[in-house]
């Protein structure tokens, strides 16, 4: 296997414009199959641009996107989602009042009688597919008929990443998938992370969260003003060097900074 | 996940609340505004409310056609739209069916080539033009963006017009004698809860209600998850209009004419009838068994104040309480579940 075919994801001078501002520029970015990387950098540093590009939420000024070696032009989520790539959003994707294996199963519901839109669903599959799949994140559910709505944050996180990851796609990108989590629940979230990591599925993860940035991936690209500043493999780097590259500043300032 | 057990008295009545069934709150409601009535009744008129067979007939006959139409009312507002155009739509469905079911005995006959059809004609006729003036609201409000509450508000009044313009104002009748089956005896009702049934059913074991829910409930999510939103905002309001139409045949068919003043503010009422049987006018939430209930309830309001002698303008006052409670009730146990 050559080195081309190893590569999941390329972006080519990837340029968002909004009017004036200059969001994004010539973003050059590569991910290979298996591999956890993730996208650091500072409020608009670009980050949510880049992904909202990739997973067709937006169309780029310029620059091209490569998936599994073919370009493509995703004109909504959900062409991007119909080629493999998932995304957990910062704001869950999910139906409230829905229960737990409607929501994991939601357009892509197991069917008992095809009759076009009038078809029956084949809810007892779904449900024994939803305990399957939510038996490998460890998350503890009580009932999975309960409405979503009435659900802790984790829990309902863990529903959002398990429909995701339940589907055997080719790339899974994460918005700050804990950032309103607590410290069990993120936990919890962050084991469903090594999993897929064990799967072999691919993963973008955005963070804040440096720590949990060096404990979950493999690489790390840095942004600043739009621009990607840097590709470190995180065993080959500390704190300190990401925040110098995410800040622009020298590396020895930070040395005992909090935020590290 | 054992916090339930660790409040204490609060979580046994939670407990208890959740073996009960799931719309025992409205049925309570509904015995004991029949109950209100039965003691107002033998206090103040000397007689039973409550066991009188042909009041009982009557309000349950006048409530079957309210009832049909809110079976297509519950589904568009699960969906988290609205449809203020049954009523006329009512009157402008009948009219047309009404059209095609007219004896050659009689003269004057609209269609005076078209009388003595069989049957189904004017019942498919029926039914037929209410899918389609269901499909117009449905197009309307996914296809240009229009707000369901002003895309049937113009439905409402262009119905209306249509409904005259058909028979330039004059009533229909003179029909066949076919078509008296379907309002006569307890027909009615027994379609009603054929239709009820049947969208019951549709709504809680087909893709089709899974999808009707997931809309109401967040379209965003509902839309990235590859659900065509457009195609099945259509579809429910299509067949919201036909149960429109179903109704105008059944409604015609009960009173022998067809005019196009008919079905006056049903569009309330069967909201009211909706609204008061749990559905949520912000959407993802209700459901039929609740509608009929909201239904009865409406029934008995209205034959209740006729019964004892309250004048008309009253019962709408109550009504439009009720109504309001019933939204305000829902609100508060909107923000409760939110603040988990």
């Amino acid at each position: 296997m050559s080195i081309q075919d190893d590569i999941i994801l390329r972006t080519d001078n990837l340029t968002k414009h909004y009017g004036g501002v200059h969001a994004l520029e010539d973003a050059c970015f590569t991910l290979r199959k298996g591999e956890h990387v993730a996208i650091v950098g500072d409020n608009g540093a670009g980050k949510s641009t880049f992904v909202r590009q990739i997973t067709g939420v937006e169309q780029p000024t310029s620059g091209d996107i490569f998936f599994e070696g073919k370009r493509v032009e995703f004109n909504s989520p959900l062409e991007a989602r119909e080629a493999g790539i998932e995304s957990v959003f910062q704001d869950l994707a999910l139906c409230n009042h829905l229960d737990v294996p409607s929501n994991l199963f939601l357009g892509r519901e197991e069917i008992l009688f095809n009759l076009g839109p009038f078809s029956i669903l084949n809810e007892k599959k779904m449900m024994q597919k939803a305990h399957a799949v939510l038996e490998k994140t460890a998350i503890k559910i009580p009932n999975l008929n309960n409405q979503v709505g009435d659900m802790s944050g984790g829990q309902r996180q863990c529903v959002a990443i398990s429909r995701s990851a339940s589907f055997a796609s080719k790339l899974i990108i994460m918005d700050e998938p804990t950032a309103a989590l607590g410290v069990q629940e993120t936990t919890q979230v962050e084991n469903i992370i090594r999993g897929l990591k064990q799967q072999e599925v691919p993963l973008i993860l955005i963070s804040h969260n440096l720590r949990q940035v060096f404990n979950l991936v493999d690489k790390i690209w840095v942004f600043r003003r739009g621009r990607i500043v840097g590709e470190v493999n995180a065993a080959d780097t500390d704190g300190n060097e990401i925040v110098s590259m995410i800040t622009g500043v020298t590396r020895g300032v930070h040395d005992n900074a909090s935020y590290i | 996940m054992n916090t339930s057990s660790s409040t204490g008295g609060l979580s046994t009545v939670q407990n208890w609340k959740n073996r009960l069934p799931k719309d025992a709150s409205i049925i309570s409601v509904m015995i004991g505004m029949a109950l209100l009535f039965e003691l107002l009744g033998w206090i103040f008129v000397g007689q039973s409310f409550i066991f009188n067979y042909q009041r009982l007939l009557i309000m349950i006959l006048q409530m079957a056609i309210i009832g049909i139409i809110a079976v297509g009312v519950t589904q568009i507002i699960i969906m988290a739209g609205i449809d203020l155009s049954s009523g006329s739509v009512l009157a402008f469905t009948g009219i047309v069916a009404a059209s095609l079911a007219q004896t050659s005995d009689y003269a004057r006959a609209v269609y005076p080539a078209l009388t003595d059809m069989p049957l189904f004609v004017p019942i498919m006729a029926g039914i037929l033009m209410g899918l389609v003036m269901g499909s117009i609201n449905g197009g309307l409000i996914a296809y240009s963006g229009i707000p369901p509450f002003i895309a049937t508000l113009g439905m409402l009044v262009a119905a209306r017009g249509l409904a005259r313009w058909y028979t330039s104002g004059s009533q229909v009748s003179f029909f066949i004698d076919d078509y008296a089956i379907l309002g006569s005896g307890v027909m009615p009702v027994v379609i009603f809860l054929s239709v009820a049934i049947i969208f019951h059913l549709l709504l809680r074991y087909t893709r089709y209600g899974r999808y009707t829910y997931a809309i109401g409930s967040n379209e965003q999510a509902a839309r990235v998850s590859g659900i065509n939103i457009k195609a099945h905002k259509v579809l429910v309001y299509t067949l919201a209009g036909g149960l429109y139409g179903l109704a105008a045949v059944v409604e015609t068919s009960r009173t022998l004419t067809a005019q196009s003043g008919a079905g006056m503010l049903y569009e309330l009422d069967a909201i009211a009838a909706v609204v008061i049987g749990g559905t949520s006018l912000m959407g993802g939430k209700g459901r039929i068994t609740g509608t009929i209930i909201g239904v009865c309830i409406l029934g008995i309001i209205t034959s209740g104040f006729t019964f004892l002698g309250i004048g008309s303008f009253y019962t709408n006052i109550v009504k439009g309480v009720i109504i309001v409670a019933a939204v305000v009730a829902d609100q508060y146990r909107n923000k409760n579940s939110d603040s988990h």
